[in-house]
């Protein structure tokens, strides 16, 4: 099998074209960890490198024995023995342990806990090729975010305890939010945590469609204040498994048959308190799930690039009306879609976590080690808060984007390979059940638009698309930027107009302004990428006439950019219009236009 | 109880990226056309070494013999675990066969206390395997060869299953012992990340003049060599200077060594071209498969 590093010339690109080494120099603080730790970087070359090493291994990892594996983890999923333990599908068991002896269950947590301190933007690259590889497995491997969530809040004590062994791949966790009544509202959440006369904390009650619930270490929201409803009653809780945790079923999924989904029963169970009480749900589980949306939007990326090879495979070798299918302009059409869709995804969730690694880079700095002078602390706070906005806007625009996509991509996967699509012979449908979730969990993609049009309104993305339009790029592509300034423009116009309809207006057209704003970053990320200094040649193959070609990426980048905002642009016109109309059918004909409840 | 295991690794050209130009006209591998690998079954010994470390404690040392540019595979038995590595470099060393290598190989191997050596069972070049054989004789201790599982080891006595061309048999004995392995026996492992990320930088003492030089081209000899030997105390204070042995470090006696150490003779080299004849087709019926089959045992193509 090939290395899923090395064949993706996409990663490859990104990972050369966006600069690594200025986040390499934020997350090493200046690089002032090489003397301590035989493996921290002592410059932004050596760091890049030590990425570049560390991602053509997962590649080689992911094209050499996880991918291979996918299948009958599918077939076989996780078993709820008698005794009341989980086991892994086989290959999910072989795949953790190949990840564990690889050293990449502590791609973020700092060196001191035996972490390889790398920025989110590469933990991003790594969690899509680990779930092109078997999208199942990155719900263990992309969980890493609870660990995260341990460091960023947790008393050191804890930290001691828990973090070296998830470095060393050890141990796994799971976020354990949902309970029957509380899912994507969890301020509902009833979970009993209480003390006991030695002011011990205990937890009481059943979670629901808890993700790796079986795993050692779980993360538990639970009510610690009976008094308070809301989200402020909540406090966040670390629990081991043990003989008072018991997993009461593992859920019946139509994909991701890897990752166990357990209900969990805690019977008085010991736990200790994360942080602050009343901070769980507003602070630390925000955090968590913020990360985890990261996750989700590279699993998404992984599932379409899988589904999409299969599907650009097939198309050159079925011949019909005697010639290969991508020669007709239908198919053709379907196949550049999927691929820039997946490239416009890729974008999205890459500059993303370039965003999330400054602002917690910055959050960071100011708790620990603030600017003595007090213009230089000024200015950072105003980054850091700058930069918050900016990730608290693009997370949810990525998780929502990404999963989409995946869900479009290989649906239309299946549409490429036919009745043979349909079959279980291709993965296709596979890949086209485990995209299902992915607009689901980690919040719906109603909820992420909802959290996402709040930046569009705001100001966040006016002011971040100023940015974009100010950057430097290449003349040639003057037409384009023009059109993507003109649309802009007309995106706030309707803002304005959706301010004066006031809230229930915004969220009835969310979807639309959240969709325009998401293009026209991309749009201008497509323009940067066109505009790179970076030299690489990219193979154009055009397997029907059996010749290689290659072609310089930025070359390749400005075709991508001008078919994507060409066509884009009067889909986005149409919108504006669609939003400004003042049609509020949706709350005053909703009644007559559904119909009655169906009667069974 | 801990164990230290002694695994002997080659370079090899990679044999399965075979092209055009492979072969020199005269028949034999032209080096430069393949890029250089780990000896595949090399890795299922380093593997087995690794998991016996794993499971009962003790050590791993890697051992090559080969050009200084071996050095690569060296790293890459550090990045999965190995905890030392050790490269036999020496020009006497060019044109031994495989009494010769396993010679010079004993010679290292004995420097070191171990329990358990292991080497893959054959390279893709020579394909003989009978250097792991040879090894355990010069050495004196038992060999089990074709060792196709992990093995059990309880106090001094190892077990191992290997693989005897129509089934398995299984083999018990004391240490020291000598396995050579298969490619089934285990899957070997990637290369870790924090052991990449510390050890890209190791280096033989020869690599490290060769940087200076490098690096600083106006220097006099004496000044390299001063600053050489600064450098590779403090790599070796940060465990990362790769050892490098010649032939008169291991007082090899040099009549065993190289060539004058090879009784092997090389009687005649073929260079054999297939090519395709003709092509028959066959329906995907029952009774063409019958016909192919039949046709194949006629042949006795199949048995």
């Amino acid at each position: 099998m090939p290395n899923f590093y090395a064949d993706n010339d996409d990663i490859r690109f990104l990972f050369k074209h966006m600069d690594l080494g200025a986040l390499a120099r934020l997350c090493e603080e200046d690089f002032k960890f090489a003397p301590q730790f035989d493996s921290a970087p002592a410059g932004a070359d050596e760091a890049i490198r030590n990425y570049e090493m560390v991602l053509d291994s997962i590649g080689q990892l992911s094209g050499d024995l996880i991918a291979p594996r996918a299948e009958s983890v599918d077939r076989e999923g996780s078993t709820l023995n008698a005794d009341g333990s989980v086991s892994y599908a086989k290959g999910i068991a072989e795949s953790l342990d190949n990840l564990a002896k690889a050293e990449v269950m502590g791609f973020t947590l700092p060196h001191r806990f035996g972490g390889l301190n790398f920025p989110n933007l590469v933990y991003s690259m790594a969690t899509e090729i680990v779930s092109r590889a078997d999208a199942s497995l990155m719900n263990i491997f992309g969980l890493q975010g609870i660990a995260g969530t341990i460091e960023a809040f947790a008393s050191e004590e804890i930290k001691q305890k828990y973090l070296h062994d998830f470095a060393a791949g050890k141990i796994t966790g799971a976020m354990v939010l949902t309970e029957p009544d509380a899912g994507s509202d969890l301020q509902a959440v009833k979970l009993r945590a209480f003390q006991d006369n030695k002011d011990n904390w205990l937890l009481h009650g059943v979670k629901r469609f808890i993700t790796n619930g079986c795993g050692e270490v779980l993360l538990v929201l639970s009510r610690s204040e009976p008094d308070r409803s809301g989200g402020l009653g909540l406090s966040l809780f670390v629990c081991e498994r043990g003989p008072t945790v018991h997993i009461r079923r593992l859920e019946d999924k139509l994909g991701i048959h890897g990752s166990p989904t357990c209900e969990i029963f805690f019977d008085n169970t010991p736990c200790q308190l994360i942080g602050e009480r009343q901070r769980g749900l507003v602070t630390y589980v925000m955090a968590l799930m913020n990360g985890a949306r990261i996750g989700i939007a590279g699993q998404s990326l992984g599932i379409a690039e899988a589904a999409y090879r299969i599907a650009r495979d097939y198309a050159s070798s079925r011949k019909q009306f005697g010639m290969a299918i991508q020669k007709l302009p239908a198919v053709r059409d379907l196949l550049i879609d999927m691929k820039i869709a997946i490239e416009a995804g890729r974008a999205m969730l890459y500059e993303t976590s370039r965003v999330v690694d400054i602002n917690i880079c910055f959050e960071r700095q100011l708790e620990l080690n603030p600017p003595a002078d007090k213009d230089k602390l000024k200015s950072l706070k105003e980054q850091t808060r700058r930069f918050d906005r900016l990730a608290s806007m693009l997370t949810p625009m990525s998780k929502y984007l990404c999963s989409e996509m995946a869900n479009r991509v290989s649906y239309d996967s299946i549409q490429v390979l036919g009745g043979s699509g349909y079959m279980r012979d291709y993965a296709v449908e596979r890949h086209t059940r485990d995209a299902r979730i992915t607009t689901i969990y980690e919040g719906t993609s109603q909820l992420q638009i909802v959290a996402a049009v709040r930046g569009v309104c705001s100001g966040t993305a006016e002011k971040y698309l100023a940015e974009l339009a100010q950057k430097e790029y290449d003349p040639e592509l003057k037409d384009l930027l023009d059109k993507l300034a003109e649309g802009t423009k007309q995106l706030f116009s309707a803002v304005a107009f959706v301010k004066q309809q006031g809230a229930d207006y915004m969220d009835l057209y969310g979807r639309p302004l959240v969709d325009i704003a998401m293009d026209l970053i991309v749009g201008y990320l497509f323009c940067d990428y066109a505009s790179t200094k970076i030299e690489m040649d990219v193979a154009v193959e055009d397997s029907d006439e059996a010749k290689e070609q290659t072609m310089p990426m930025k070359k390749r980048k400005a075709l991508v950019a001008r078919r994507f905002i060409t066509r884009n642009s009067p889909k986005n016109a149409a919108l504006i219009q669609l939003i400004c109309s003042g049609d509020k059918s949706s709350f005053t004909d909703f009644a007559a236009l559904i119909g009655p409840v169906p009667v069974e | 109880m801990a164990y230290n295991c002694v695994v002997l690794v080659k370079q090899v050209p990679d044999t399965k990226r075979v092209t055009g130009k492979a072969m020199n006209d005269d028949g034999t591998v032209n080096r430069a056309a393949l890029p250089a690998i780990f000896n595949p079954e090399d890795l299922n010994a380093l593997e087995m070494a690794l998991d016996i470390k794993d499971r009962f404690g003790g050590t791993v040392t890697v051992i090559t013999m080969g050009l200084p540019a071996a050095v690569a595979i060296l790293k890459d038995a550090l990045y999965r675990g190995a905890d030392e590595a050790i490269l036999v470099t020496d020009a006497r060393c060019a044109a031994s066969d495989t009494l010769a290598t396993s010679y010079i190989l004993s010679c290292a191997v004995k420097r070191i206390k171990y329990d358990i050596v292991l080497c893959g069972r054959q390279a893709i070049d020579g394909d003989t395997a009978q250097v792991g054989p040879q090894l355990a004789e010069k050495l004196g201790i038992p060999q089990i060869t074709y060792v196709e599982k992990p093995v059990e080891i309880e106090g001094q006595t190892i077990t191992a299953q290997r693989n005897i061309g129509n089934g398995w048999q299984k083999v018990k004995t004391q240490l020291p012992v000598l396995l050579t392995v298969t490619g089934e026996a285990n899957v070997p492992r990637v290369a870790a990340a924090k052991k990449m990320m510390k050890y890209k930088a190791a280096m033989t003492p020869a690599g490290v003049e060769q940087k200076i030089k490098a690096d600083n081209s106006h220097a006099s000899d004496d000044e390299i060599k001063e600053m050489a030997v600064q450098k590779c105390s403090e790599m070796d204070k940060k465990g990362l200077l790769i050892e490098q042995w010649n032939l008169d470090f291991l007082k090899a006696d040099l009549t065993w060594c190289g060539r004058s150490g090879s009784p092997t003779k090389v009687h005649r080299i073929q260079s054999v071209v297939l090519a395709s004849k003709d092509t028959k087709s066959i329906e995907p019926t029952d009774d063409g498969l019958a016909g192919m089959i039949h046709e194949l045992l006629e042949d006795k193509i199949i048995a």
